[in-house]
């Protein structure tokens, strides 16, 4: 054999598997108008190029190679099956549906165009249920398993097999369609998107339970979706902003927890050990996203990341800029846990009492009711009064309150410095 | 193109508490939704009140049993429906967006073809 060795092989497959699943998917669906089939199409594609990049060596291109062989195939099974085995309808696009203009590749095989702008906003369609659509992208645009999304998500894979299942017929049946949307619907839809990989990033960043703070699969695959949506849409301020906010809020990944296994917060956090590459990139982004007026609430959330990564020490934090990007965050997108976040900064910027009076303000908000934060920053408020007796009750809420083995044990500590 | 069956529902109670004004507003929010709409509707109609409903079920004899009152009782009650044609679900919201519901709201349904 004069091709390349298996293993370099064997890396490129995964490493297209893990880039370009969604660029040949979409461009597949594209031929077919039908996910399931493109599906396997795609997947057979790839298990080709294990034994033929083997032999004919690797393409300089492995997604268009990739698209070829799959479109290959599906224009294959379409000629073998009659249009009378369908169950479902096939997916509307352009083609058919009058009105839609949005810009179609050359169409040839061998050049397809950039299809997953319209496979992504199929899977984040507001007539989905909120996790079909985490569950659709996660498998349709990041190629993962219906495995690997239900053990993602924390549930059983039949349970997840039956929530792709039911959104893909919903997508067919009720002509959900495989179109970027009118300019006039485009800033809801494109907010839809993004509250999807928004979605994914948190849930990774602080997982909800299990052992791990961090789940670095979902927050790099929240990664992979942002990095891909940023040239699909460049001139959108809030992709550039949600990108910017993961990328320096991901930058503390390494310090965020000890090497005991316990929760450091930000004050704790070794800063020479944040990424710099991350950072400065996400710096760049946060400058451009926040010249749309008014900035979006991805774009304020980098910013105040942004003000983390540039203070030298937690000391020296800009805490007053902080505050005032909050009450721009408040204004725009108003929510008690981000009024709980300003209330924090408030604490930092005029001392603890002042942080203390904004906190109670929230005591009692219903949306804040069973959220581990407001106890524990309350409790931390208190401590540092000197008011133990209360720090010692509303540390004790906030254990009763929180999942996370790495923040369960944060609190105990505390409560333990405290004296129980 | 495909159709879509766009179901009105509303709290009748807001109504019942409404002047006689209101409902000629709402008469004429149809009428003009029905004008604006005319190449996409298929079909429509307004229902008498929930009230005035019979229930038909198979009961564990196999015996029908008719009972007076809606299948099932909820605070927004089916008042009436229409059938529109559209290319896509997108196009269908547009339209069913329209439709004029101050009392409520409306659910959209694909209809199903057989071949």
């Amino acid at each position: 054999m004069g091709g390349p060795p298996a293993e370099a092989v064997a890396a490129a497959v995964a490493d297209a598997h893990r880039h370009e699943w969604g660029y040949v998917l979409a461009a597949t669906v594209r031929v077919t108008r039908d996910i399931d089939l493109a599906e396997e199409c795609v997947q057979d594609a790839y298990a080709k190029a294990l034994t033929r990049w083997r032999s004919e060596g690797l393409p300089t291109r492995p997604a268009a190679w990739l698209t070829t062989v799959a479109r290959h195939r599906a224009l294959d099974e379409l000629r073998r099956r009659s249009t009378l085995e369908r169950r479902l309808p096939l997916l509307v696009d352009d083609d058919l549906a009058p009105g839609g203009g949005g810009d179609r590749g050359p169409g040839q095989p061998d050049e397809p165009g950039d299809d997953r702008l319209r496979l992504v906003f199929t899977c984040c369609h507001p007539a989905l249920a909120p996790e079909a659509q985490v569950a659709l992208t996660l498998r349709l645009l990041c190629g993962l398993t219906t495995g690997e999304v239900a053990r993602a998500f924390l549930v059983s894979e039949p349970t997840m097999a039956a929530r792709i299942t039911r959104a893909k017929k919903k997508i067919a049946a009720a002509r959900i369609p495989y179109r970027v949307p009118a300019p006039s619907e485009l800033p809801a839809r494109i907010d839809a998107v993004l509250t999807v990989v928004h979605l994914l990033f948190t849930t990774g960043h602080t997982a909800p339970r299990g052992p791990g703070l961090v789940r670095n699969d979902l927050v790099e695959r929240a990664l992979d979706l942002a990095r891909m949506l940023r040239p699909l849409l460049p001139d959108d301020a809030d992709v550039a902003g949600l990108l910017a906010l993961i990328l320096i809020t991901d930058s503390r990944r390494a310090t965020r927890v000890g090497a005991d296994g316990r929760l450091l917060l930000l004050h704790e956090q070794d800063r020479r050990r944040w990424d710099g590459a991350a950072i400065a990139e996400g710096l760049g982004l946060v400058g451009e996203a926040l010249q749309r007026r008014p900035p979006g609430r991805f774009a304020l959330q980098a910013a105040i990341a942004a003000v983390h990564a540039e203070a030298p020490t937690w000391e020296a934090t800009d805490w007053p800029r902080i505050v005032g990007l909050y009450d721009q965050l408040c204004a725009t997108w108003p929510s008690p846990v981000v009024a709980l976040n300003r209330a924090v900064a408030v604490g930092m910027a005029d001392g603890p009492l002042a942080g203390l009076v904004e906190l109670d303000l929230l005591v009692g908000e219903p949306q804040l009711r069973g959220y581990s934060y407001l106890p524990a920053a309350r409790a931390d408020f208190l401590r540092r009064l000197g008011r133990l007796t209360e720090a010692h009750a509303a540390y004790e809420e906030a254990l009763a309150l929180t999942g996370n083995e790495v923040e369960r044990e944060y609190l105990a500590g505390r409560l333990d410095e405290i004296g129980r | 193109m495909a159709q879509y069956l766009v179901l009105i529902y509303e709290d009748e109670a807001g109504f019942e508490t409404s002047g006689q004004e209101v409902g000629e507003q709402v008469m004429a929010a149809h009428t003009a939704f029905g004008d604006r709409n005319q190449a996409a509707i298929r079909g429509g109609n307004a229902l008498q009140s929930v009230s005035t409903a019979t229930s038909i079920r198979q009961d564990s004899n196999g015996n029908m049993s008719v009972t007076d009152g809606p299948f099932a009782e909820t605070k927004e009650a089916l008042g009436g429906y229409y059938i529109i044609e559209a290319a896509d679900l997108d196009e269908a919201l547009e339209i069913a967006k329209q439709v004029p519901a101050r009392f409520g709201g409306v659910e959209v349904r694909p209809i199903r073809v057989f071949d």
